[in-house]
């Protein structure tokens, strides 16, 4: 199978005088995650609702796997779950009858649709609700059943749109899980999101726009080395607890860092001096050979934060 | 095909599953139920006068009195169910959201348009032949043992065709706004209320046969049931006093078989045309 692909060529998208997506050119390709960031009115909604056709593109393509979406909209689409805003269900449905009315459209054979369908049901945690009728649901519990729609049929790609919007802390934890563990499977996420915690928890690359042009497409890493300025933080997760003592002579010590912070018992967040991938490899590496547990090393979604607001500072 | 290698269906398959899906929706809800109480309350009070009052029109034969009864109610029963089922059935996909889940999925925004029309057609068929049920039925406990008219079979056929005429009018008027009250509320004046009045002061008064009424090409399903069926164009004199005759000549129409056919169905291939078009351009923005 071929790597899954999004492409944006010469995209753009006027409403009268507006100019909502300039010639926006970006191609995503591989099983990845990521994170199109934006401020409100930046052009995100208005790339994935042209890449779902929801709305059509004033000039330019917008290709999925190589296929025109608005031309060839269902070669483009067979491998593509989406969630786009919050969508509604025919109300007087139960989420078995939408997903069963999905997985036909797709064309999931009789013979798989109960079983996928109770798989994906299971997925989103929603197995209690699955012979409710939906128009009786809270917004998570619909975006849940949405989500579950996005993964009915196996996609390679997945292009979500602001997904935890509207959940209570409980369901954005919930969803940001299933984000994560969509990333198991080889495919293709492509999610916009408000929230840089989020994006930094769960994306390895970051696309950041501004009224409607792409500022910055590059993996996470790089975009914090290169925008974040001074704060350059990286979150350290350890298997095991960590001793105060330990931190204070061993890793504060180590070369380039500048400061240590415990979060708690297991995550630390260690600032360093410097700027660049070199110096984050050094730390790393430093870090591992201390021999103290790290299983997840990551720059802080503060770093992010300030790599959006410098690349947005510069457009306003 | 889709990763998983399954094959996407075509798109008459697609209509299919959304109809069957769409209907189901239609079948549950209370818009449903609403219909079927006014079906039943109409059918309730026609039935409740006439057993009161029996009025010599209606008990005459088997034909005066489905004349009477059915022509007057059923293009009332079949406007309600195309304004119940098809006022919102494209709008309520922008202003309800449903519309962000079924298209971004690989199926064309015709298979969607056409399938939610035919379950409309299906929900709203339903009604009608309900309603068609109690006529009979009161048709056969005053007439015992009647032979149902054939007139009263073509009329039935024409109050469906009707219905087709009138769904596609109020797809289009769905597709034409994103606000469901709106196409419903309109849908509603102009059926109700508009055509009507277009009717009545075009023939009477400007004495213009109002062929692009698609209510005027409805009068076929009331006309059938009168013998002998009425003349094209009437002309009666009207006025007061002695000269009353030359006072003022009103003309009315009834409109023949084929034009009333016609009309109705070009309305409904140009609306359901239209509608289609401008379902295939609106932006879900």
């Amino acid at each position: 199978m071929t790597n899954p692909s999004i492409e944006a060529v010469n995209l753009s998208k006027t409403y009268g005088s507006f100019t909502a997506l300039s010639n926006l050119n970006l191609k995503i390709e591989g099983s990845k995650c990521v994170g199109f960031l934006g401020p409100n009115g930046a052009g995100k909604t208005t790339t994935l609702k042209i890449f779902t056709d929801l709305i059509r593109q004033s000039s330019g393509e917008a290709l999925i796997n190589g296929n025109n979406v608005h031309t060839h909209k269902k070669a483009a689409l067979a491998s593509v779950g989406t969630v786009i805003e919050t969508p509604e269900i025919y109300p007087s449905l139960t989420p078995t009858e939408a997903l069963s009315m999905i997985a036909a459209i797709r064309g999931i054979p009789h013979s798989e649709r109960s079983k996928r369908i109770e798989d994906v049901i299971v997925e989103v945690g929603m197995q209690e609700w699955a012979k409710k009728r939906v128009g009786k649901f809270s917004k998570g519990m619909k975006q849940r059943i949405c989500i579950a729609s996005a993964l009915l049929s196996d996609p390679t790609i997945v292009l979500l749109d602001e997904p935890t919007t509207g959940l209570d802390p409980r369901g954005m934890s919930e969803v940001r899980d299933i984000v994560k563990s969509l990333k198991k499977k080889d495919r293709l996420i492509f999610m916009s999101s408000h929230i840089l915690s989020e994006v930094a928890d769960v994306c390895d690359e970051v696309a950041m726009i501004d009224h409607g042009k792409l500022l910055v497409y590059d993996t996470l890493p790089n975009v914090t080395a290169k925008f974040a300025g001074g704060a350059n933080i990286v979150e350290v997760e350890l298997i095991r607890p960590i001793d105060s003592s330990v931190m204070e002579r061993s890793v504060a010590v180590i070369q380039g860092v500048v400061s240590v912070e415990k979060k708690d018992d297991k995550n630390l967040r260690i600032k360093y001096g410097g700027g660049g991938l070199e110096i984050q490899e050094k730390v790393l590496s430093d870090l591992v050979r201390l021999n103290i547990g790290v299983v997840s090393y990551k720059p802080a979604s503060s770093a992010l934060e300030e790599s959006y607001l410098n690349l947005i500072k510069d457009t306003l | 095909m889709s990763a998983a290698g399954h094959k996407v269906p075509g798109s008459i398959a697609q209509v299919g599953v959304v109809m069957r899906y769409s209907f189901l929706d239609y079948l549950r809800s209370r818009r449903f139920v609403i219909l079927l109480v006014i079906t039943f309350i109409i059918g309730g009070l026609l039935t409740g006068v006439v057993g009161y009052y029996r009025p010599a029109g209606f008990l005459g034969s088997p034909l005066s009195f489905l004349s009477g009864w059915w022509g007057l109610s059923v293009t009332l029963i079949t406007v309600l169910s195309g304004i119940f089922f098809g006022g919102d059935a494209i709008s309520g996909e922008f202003q309800n959201k449903t519309g962000y889940f079924t298209l971004p999925n690989p199926i064309r925004r015709s298979s969607v348009y056409v399938g939610k029309w035919l379950s409309a057609f299906t929900a709203s068929s339903i009604i009608l032949f309900i309603f068609t049920a109690i006529t009979l039925a009161n048709a056969f406990y005053y007439f015992p043992g009647m032979s149902i008219p054939w007139q009263f079979g073509e009329s039935l056929l024409f109050a469906w065709f009707y219905l087709v005429g009138v769904l596609g009018f109020t797809f289009f008027f769905s597709s034409l706004f994103k606000s469901s009250s709106y196409s419903i509320l309109i849908t509603a004046i102009l059926f109700l209320f508009a055509f009507n009045l277009i009717d009545t002061i075009v023939s009477a008064f400007a004495q213009v046969e109002p062929w692009f009424s698609i209510t005027y090409g409805s009068q076929i399903i009331g006309n059938i049931l009168t013998t002998p069926y009425p003349d094209h164009i009437t002309k009666v004199a009207a006025g007061f006093g002695p000269r009353a005759g030359a006072a003022a000549t009103f003309t009315s129409y009834n409109v023949t078989i084929p034009e009333g056919l016609a009309i109705i169905g070009i309305y409904f291939l140009v609306t359901a045309a239209l509608g289609l078009i401008l379902f295939e351009r609106k932006e879900f923005n």
